[in-house]
């Protein structure tokens, strides 16, 4: 099966005054039609500039450099705006970690919706209107008539964010990049979302790149889980395999710094150092000077390699502990 | 047990927010308007004993934060005692009343806005033991590296601003702030909430060495179950300003009594959970200006009946060492 998306080689750097921040620095991975792609990274890894580089949203002083990012066979790196634009919000969508970056505050629900509708279809306002009150009955909002005349502050923060999947989902799109859709929500909120993520993904075969930095949440959500570090995907294959046998220290690193139960009151795994400038990053792996495994060899840059059915960019994989 | 470091009393908090002119004016005119009260916290009793790490868990609005800030004193409680050391804090004066209140100290959710800007970190951590005197200022500068290397940062750095540091250091900046003053009582409220993954467990390792070291006991406020697990010895669940359950971190976590502590469970995506069905419970948090009548929680609870509606279900021991505020917590 074609996959979805097909990323490859994508790189996408910032020319500040201060330097080049390599934000993204050869990232390479696909989504296949219906498949959930958990992008797991801690701040400044480059997991948001991954999701904005596929819709071509980084300006000035950022650009993509080098790569690609075939959508559906079509070449979306560096493409004229206005294909672009036929694409966003129809047959790829986002979804923000802050709903009020996807809604208007002057406007009111329906406005919004039907505009998203109207915007990539001819269809009369009747029609766009009860599509977009069927969209909101199915992320789960009670009686979405009286909802659709709302304006967004008087909605909740959960309902926001309904409301923002809702029109995420409005037409359908082949691939939705939810960018920490959660990450801003309640624990009980947060579980509907993802609830009603997941139901929709299921239902209409959307591809889903679910970006965040909660391993956990993740863990119960994707089918595979890359893991990005300072740019670059460090470890990526299947969600059990990458959980309960990771290869790559970092990722190693990160599932020991997780408190779990049975762990409880010891002292957790710490990964030493702090997350690296990106504007210094050093030559060779960017994991090297927080890493127990690091040695000589680690000056140079690791390529990927297929290890087990996953791609490991390391020179000294946990494979002994992987193979028990 | 041995006598609570720190008891609260039925304390109250409620917030007021009063008419304006023009609103009295209008309310007299007959439009309908009225003060609004929040309740942030309503009749809380919580005793900690020595050494020990109290988990405080809820939502946001739940009125866990404000609860923390009235034990550190920040806000002064609307109703019922805050007794450190079994002596109520509000009728302490003088020195005992200063001792009390350094005893207790808070450390906050977000480290660039907790530590002043324009202050170098030896200042931000020196300031209050020079000022209270319990370092002679010769003295000072040398307990400022002593406190710095405690919680791991190079005394070296001490000329810098707070700016200049990253979001762990500088979360260690307030720790070290804290420290300073030699406290017997720290609330973390959501004190590595902002801190990225691989960060937090360096910030837990060094709460849990602190304790150790030092004999400190934590009032450890957290929406994540997963850190409070690990952490606390005892966890309190908190719904709309009120504690529903309360019991050790054990009892709490195999078997939750209260059906909000088990939804909350039910919820907290875990490492060890894969390709669930995720199954929430419906509804939102409702308005702390407008609680549901009888038990907060009745408009989400799976097993409501309707005296839930009526009565407020009070928060009584059902085994020594577990309190549950549910009328049927037996069916749960």
């Amino acid at each position: 099966m074609t996959p979805v998306l097909q990323v490859s080689g994508l790189k996408t750097h910032f020319f500040t005054r201060a330097g080049v921040v390599k934000a993204v620095d050869g990232v390479d991975f696909s989504v296949a039609k219906g498949e959930v792609m958990g992008l797991v990274g801690e701040s400044g890894s480059g997991k948001s500039i991954t999701g904005f580089s596929i819709l071509g949203l980084i300006d000035p002083p950022g650009r993509i450099v080098e790569g690609s990012v075939r959508f559906n066979g079509v070449e979306l790196a560096n493409a004229p705006e206005a294909a672009l634009q036929t694409l966003r919000g129809n047959r790829i969508a986002m979804i923000f970690q802050d709903p009020m970056m996807t809604l208007n505050p002057v406007l009111r629900i329906d406005t919004q919706m039907m505009e998203a509708i109207a915007a990539h279809e001819r269809v009369d306002r009747k029609t766009a209107w009860q599509r977009s009150r069927d969209a909101l009955g199915l992320v789960g909002i009670p009686s979405p008539e009286e909802r659709l005349r709302a304006y967004p502050h008087q909605l909740s923060g959960g309902m926001r964010q309904r409301v923002a999947i809702a029109i995420a989902f409005l037409n359908r799109p082949d691939l939705i990049i939810a960018d920490e859709p959660t990450t801003a929500l309640d624990v009980t909120i947060q579980g509907q979302i993802i609830h009603e993520a997941q139901k929709l993904t299921h239902q209409m075969g959307t591809a889903m790149i679910w970006i965040t930095h909660d391993l956990a949440v993740v863990a119960g959500l994707a089918d595979r889980i890359s893991v990005m570090y300072a740019g670059r995907i460090v470890e990526q294959g299947p969600t059990d395999s990458v959980i309960d046998r990771p290869l790559h220290p970092y990722t190693v690193g990160l599932l020991g710094s997780v408190p779990t139960s049975n762990k409880r009151g010891e002292r957790l795994f710490q990964i030493e150092g702090m997350t690296p400038n990106m504007l210094a990053l050093p030559e060779g792996c960017a994991f090297a000077p927080r890493c127990r495994r690091a040695n000589g060899a680690c000056a140079r840059q690791p390529q990927i390699e297929d290890i087990a059915g996953r791609a490991v960019r390391c020179f000294h994989p946990h494979t002994a502990a992987a193979a028990e | 047990m041995s006598t609570p470091i720190l008891e609260i009393r039925d304390v109250s908090k409620r917030f007021v927010k009063t008419l304006d002119v023009a609103g009295k004016i209008a309310s007299r005119l007959g439009a309908d308007m009225r003060e609004e009260t929040v309740h942030a916290v309503d009749s809380v009793t919580l005793s900690i004993a020595p050494g020990e790490v109290l988990g405080l868990v809820g939502e946001s609005g739940c009125g866990k934060s404000t609860l923390g800030r009235v034990v550190a004193g920040i806000h002064a409680a609307t109703e019922g005692q805050v007794l450190y050391q079994g002596r109520d804090i509000a009728k302490l004066k003088g020195r005992e009343r200063r001792d009390a209140t350094l005893a207790i100290q808070m450390i906050f959710q977000d480290p660039f806005a907790s530590l002043n800007p324009r202050m170098r970190v030896e200042d931000i951590i020196g300031e209050a033991p020079r000022v209270h005197g319990l370092v002679a200022p010769a003295d000072a500068p040398d307990y400022v590296d002593e406190v710095m290397e405690k919680v791991g940062l190079d005394p070296s750095l001490k000329k810098r601003y707070a700016h200049q540091f990253s979001g762990g250091q500088r979360q260690r900046i307030g720790i070290a702030r804290a420290l300073a003053v030699k406290p017997k009582f720290l609330v973390c409220d959501e004190a590595i909430a902002a801190l990225d993954v691989s960060i937090q467990a360096q910030v837990i390792n060094l709460f849990m060495d602190l304790r150790e070291d030092l004999g400190l006991t934590y009032l450890f406020i957290s929406h994540d179950l997963s850190v409070v697990e690990h952490i606390a010895d005892r966890v309190a669940i908190m719904y709309l300003g009120r504690i529903v359950e309360s019991a050790t971190t054990e009892e709490i976590f195999t078997n939750p009594h209260h059906p909000y502590t088990k939804a909350l469970l039910a919820e907290a995506p875990r490492l060890d959970q894969r390709q669930r069905d995720f199954a929430p419970i419906v509804g939102e948090i409702p308005s702390p200006l407008d609680p549901p009548p009888g038990c907060h929680f009745n408009p989400r609870c799976p097993i409501v009946q309707d005296r839930c509606r009526a009565n407020r279900p009070d928060l009584r021991y059902i085994t020594p060492t577990r309190e549950v505020a549910c009328h049927f917590w037996q069916n749960t």
